[in-house]
Parts: C-alpha cells; structure tokens; sequence
C-alpha cells in the first residue's frame, strides 16, 4: 500500500498555483520551521472574488499536497465562500490523507484563513 | 532503482537464500528431537553458531540467537539491570543517540526505579571515553554505548570504554548493529561483556540475530518456555535463519578490507558531492564513520518531500525529519549531535553499499542536488533566508 493517494501524489509531484503574488491584497503564513511545516498563502482579490492564489510551503508531501489543493479550491470563488474552506474539504477533496497527516489539512485552512484576514484587515484600513 | 537505504535493511545475499531454502527444504527437523533428522537440525544450528564465533572472536557457548537486534538490546540491558538490583545497584550510563531498542528499555527501566546518565556525544556525534567514566558511580551496573550509530554512521571509542569498565568492574555492552559484518568487530579487543547484532544488515535474512554474552554473564531470560539457547532463550529455533546468518556473515567478511576501501571512496565522493549545494552540512564527523554512511542537512527544505521525490528517480533512502518518524520531533540523533529542529527536519541519510556503482554515486548528487533546489524554489523558510530575513544555521 503506498503511504499517499494518488490524489496527493499528483498534488505533491505537480503542484498547482505555486510561487508568489507580489501585489499580494492578502498574505498568510501558518506553521513553523521547529514543526517542520509552514504555508504561506499570496490572494490577488477583486470585486470580493479570489482572482488568483499562490503558495510556497515548506514542509511534508502532504503539506504541499494540501496547500496546492486549498488554492484549486478557493481559486475563483468569492471571499465569502472561501472563508468556509474547512480542512476535511481540503483532506477529502485528495481522497484523504493518514490520520497522523490530517494536522497538514489543518494548517492549509488556517493560511488560506489567515490571508483572508489579513486582506479584511488591509480593505477595513 | 538505486537502493541507498542499507543502514535500514541489506539486500539478501544469494548464499543466505540458499542456505535457507535448502535447510528448508532438507533440514528442516526440530533441533530438540533426538532422531537423527532432527539432530542434523542441531548440528547446523551449532555449526552456525561456531561460525558466528570465529567471525567476532568468541567462544560458540557464548553465543545466543535472538529474533534481531532488538531483542538482543533488550535481553542484554534487562540482564545486567536484574544483575544490578540483586546488588542494590541501579545506575545505567548510556549515550544520548543509542538507538530506540536501548533508549526505550533504559526509560522502561527508569520507570523502575533505575537511574540512568546520557552521556552527551557532541557536535561530531562521538562519545567521550573520559566523560563515560567521570558518569560512573559505585552503583553503575551497566554501561551500553553503541559500535556506531545507525543514523550518522560515527564510529564510537569502544575499546577505550570497555577498558575503563573493565577497570572498574562494570559489564559493558555495546549496540554493534551497524557495525557487524562492515568493519571489524572484535570481542576480545573491544572488552565486551555483551554485543548485540542483527542479520539483516549484513545480508542476511530479516527476524534473526544473535546476543554474545562472555563468560560469566548471566543472562535473564526474556521468553520462558523450552531450554533452548541454553535455558536463556525459549522457542524453537529459526534453524534456517541462523544457517543463513551465519553464512552472510562468512561472506561479509571475506576481503573485508578492500570492500571497505572500496566503499569508503564512495562514500568520500558522495560526501563531496553534496557539500557543493550550499547551506548544507554533513551530519555526524567526516572520518571514523562506516564506510557506507552519509548524512547531511539541508536547510529550507523538509527531508519527507526530499525523499520522495528521490523515490520519484528511483533512490531509496531516508531521513530523521519528524514525518518520516511519526512524531512531531526530528530524530533524537541529530538533536544530540546539536542540530536544531528547524535544520534536522531537512534530514537525509544515505547508506550505499558494494552494489552501488561510481555511476549509482553520480546519479545521487545530481538527484539530490536537483530535489533540493526544487523544493527550495517555493519553501517560505528559503526565501526568508535568502532574503536576509532570516539568518542561515548552515
């Protein structure tokens, strides 16, 4: 039995939306180097839709499978609907992941949360 | 595919498959049964043993099968720590990076009550003989310091432990699986009361290994039942397992030398391969390791993505990152020789053997090197680092 889905293998060996967003509206970064996981998300957001999505992940096949699948996931979709992006969406929507992976989930729902807020906060200012 | 794991488990050789089928299939009698087919079972297990002797300089009676290195650990530690508590002495000196076969029967033990001194083994992952001895006490009943550590490769001072224990009266034992079968292991020069080894890493088949005791150890039994092994080792013995140990291990070392030569030339190349990618360091100190091992961090990147994609190009090898162990902190080894978590996570541990070629060794640097500057390219850590945002550790 292999240790992924293909699914997250795909995800992993061809990550989509990687790189970085320069005139970023929102930026996130979730995780650190001690866990051996970080996720930073860059959101190009016009009209309240999520235009474009980057990430840069440093972490496990897993992590990078997750952040590359939040951003498939969120990609075109209004803010108000990526907000409810949760982590079972992410670890579902790549034919799940061990149990002792699911916290990589986790930490992509919170840096796609977190570039949203810290887009909410940038637009409140 | 390029098989770089060996410090994880060696390809069986072909005289051990042999060996195995044919006790298999011919000797394949009880060696407790006293009709002559099961005493040819007997003879084989003692010629094993014999074997098995000669090859580490010990005496047959010596010898003890187990089911592998672990068991062996286990029994030679419960043994002296049984020994001890007779005598009310409840002390253990032991090594920060032993392996988790040691470390978990020293933390069982200290849940009973034992007390137990890691001695620290420094940035070049080498114990200090004089800080083994400044950590015994008048009630030391064991000192357990590995041949060489499994994960970095280095070559620890045993002789001069085992010295000073046997000044001052202590059994010492030593972890030698990694050592057996790769580099000479001598029980008459290294002073060893105990060693513990396992058939699979040097070829051999996977379940088997086998514990010295020298004389006048005494042994507690781990498995009650039957008086195999001497009343110290209950069950039926793994007759073809043993048969084939002990021939892998005639084979090993045959022209063990040159092998060694051959191999540490390879390894020196791949070494200097590596140190190329730039922060990037190698784990564990550069001479006195085995002849196969390499072990370097690279930073910014996470050793689990590391290794497959290497597994992508058909490279088996692996890492201390915390994915790959199944706990969130990175291998205890490296933490001990003082790598932070953020560096250990980017772990990778090379083992090569006879069977990787000058081309096989190429083949890895530009993998590696490709992998690395891949997952580099979007790891956040890299970019705070090149960004001067962070300061390198490498």
């Amino acid at each position: 039995m292999a240790l992924y889905s293909e699914k997250v293998m795909d995800h992993f060996r061809n990550p989509r939306n990687v790189g970085v967003i320069e005139d970023a509206d929102g930026i996130g970064e979730v995780g650190n180097a001690k866990c051996g996981d970080i996720m930073k998300m860059y959101l190009k957001i016009e009209d309240d839709v999520i235009r474009d999505v980057k990430f840069e992940t440093f972490g496990c096949g897993s992590a990078i499978a997750s952040s590359s699948m939040a951003t498939e996931l969120i990609k075109g979709q209004p803010v108000s609907e990526a907000m409810k992006l949760t982590n079972k969406a992410v670890a579902e929507a790549l034919d799940g992941l061990p149990d002792y992976k699911m916290h990589c989930s986790v930490l992509a729902e919170e840096a796609i949360q977190s570039a949203l807020d810290d887009y909410r906060k940038k637009k409140e200012s | 595919m390029i098989y770089a794991d060996n410090a994880a488990t060696t390809k069986i050789s072909e005289t051990a498959i042999k060996t195995m089928t044919s006790v298999m299939e011919e000797t394949w009698g009880n060696p407790s049964s006293l009709y002559a087919h099961g005493q040819r079972a007997k003879e084989l297990l003692e010629e094993a043993r014999e074997e098995i002797a000669r090859a580490i300089g010990a005496e047959p009676r010596e010898i003890y099968f187990t089911s592998g290195g672990s068991e062996a650990d286990n029994q030679a530690i419960r043994s002296m720590a049984a020994q001890g508590k007779k005598k009310g002495k409840m002390h253990i000196v032991s090594s920060a990076f032993e392996h988790h076969a040691v470390l978990h029967t020293l933390k069982a033990l200290e849940k009973e009550g034992f007390e137990v001194t890691l001695v620290d083994v420094h940035e070049k992952g080498v114990v200090v003989p004089e800080e083994v001895e400044e950590a015994l006490r008048d009630d030391t009943c064991l000192v357990t310091i590995m041949f060489a550590n499994n994960e970095i490769g280095t070559i620890q001072p045993i002789a001069e432990i085992g010295e000073i224990c046997k000044k001052r009266g202590i059994p010492f034992h030593t972890d030698a699986v990694q050592a057996v079968g790769h580099i000479p292991v001598n029980v008459k020069d290294g002073k060893f009361d105990l060693l513990s080894a396992s058939a699979h890493k040097f070829h051999g088949p996977k379940g088997v290994g086998f514990l010295y005791a020298g004389k006048g150890v005494r042994l507690t039994n781990l498995i009650e039942g039957g008086a195999q092994e001497r009343g110290k080792r209950a069950g039926t013995e793994n007759v073809p397992g043993i048969a084939a140990m002990a021939k892998a291990l005639t084979e090993a070392l045959e022209g063990l030398e040159e092998k060694r030569e051959r191999l540490t030339k390879k390894r020196d190349r791949l070494i200097e391969g590596l140190k190329e990618i730039e922060h990037s360091a190698l784990n564990g100190a550069a001479d006195n390791r085995l002849p196969g091992n390499v072990n370097f961090c690279f930073e910014g990147i996470e050793g689990e993505s590391l290794l497959l994609l290497l597994d992508d190009k058909g490279i088996c090898a692996s890492s201390g990152s915390a994915c790959t162990s199944g706990s969130l902190d990175p291998s205890h080894v490296l933490l001990a020789i003082g790598r932070v978590h953020d560096v250990a996570h980017g772990s990778l541990r090379l083992s090569i053997d006879e069977e990787t070629s000058d081309e096989d060794v190429e083949t890895i640097i530009r993998s590696v090197k490709e992998v690395v500057e891949y997952l580099r390219s979007f790891s956040p850590i890299w970019r705070d680092l090149v960004n001067g945002k962070k300061e390198f550790i490498l």
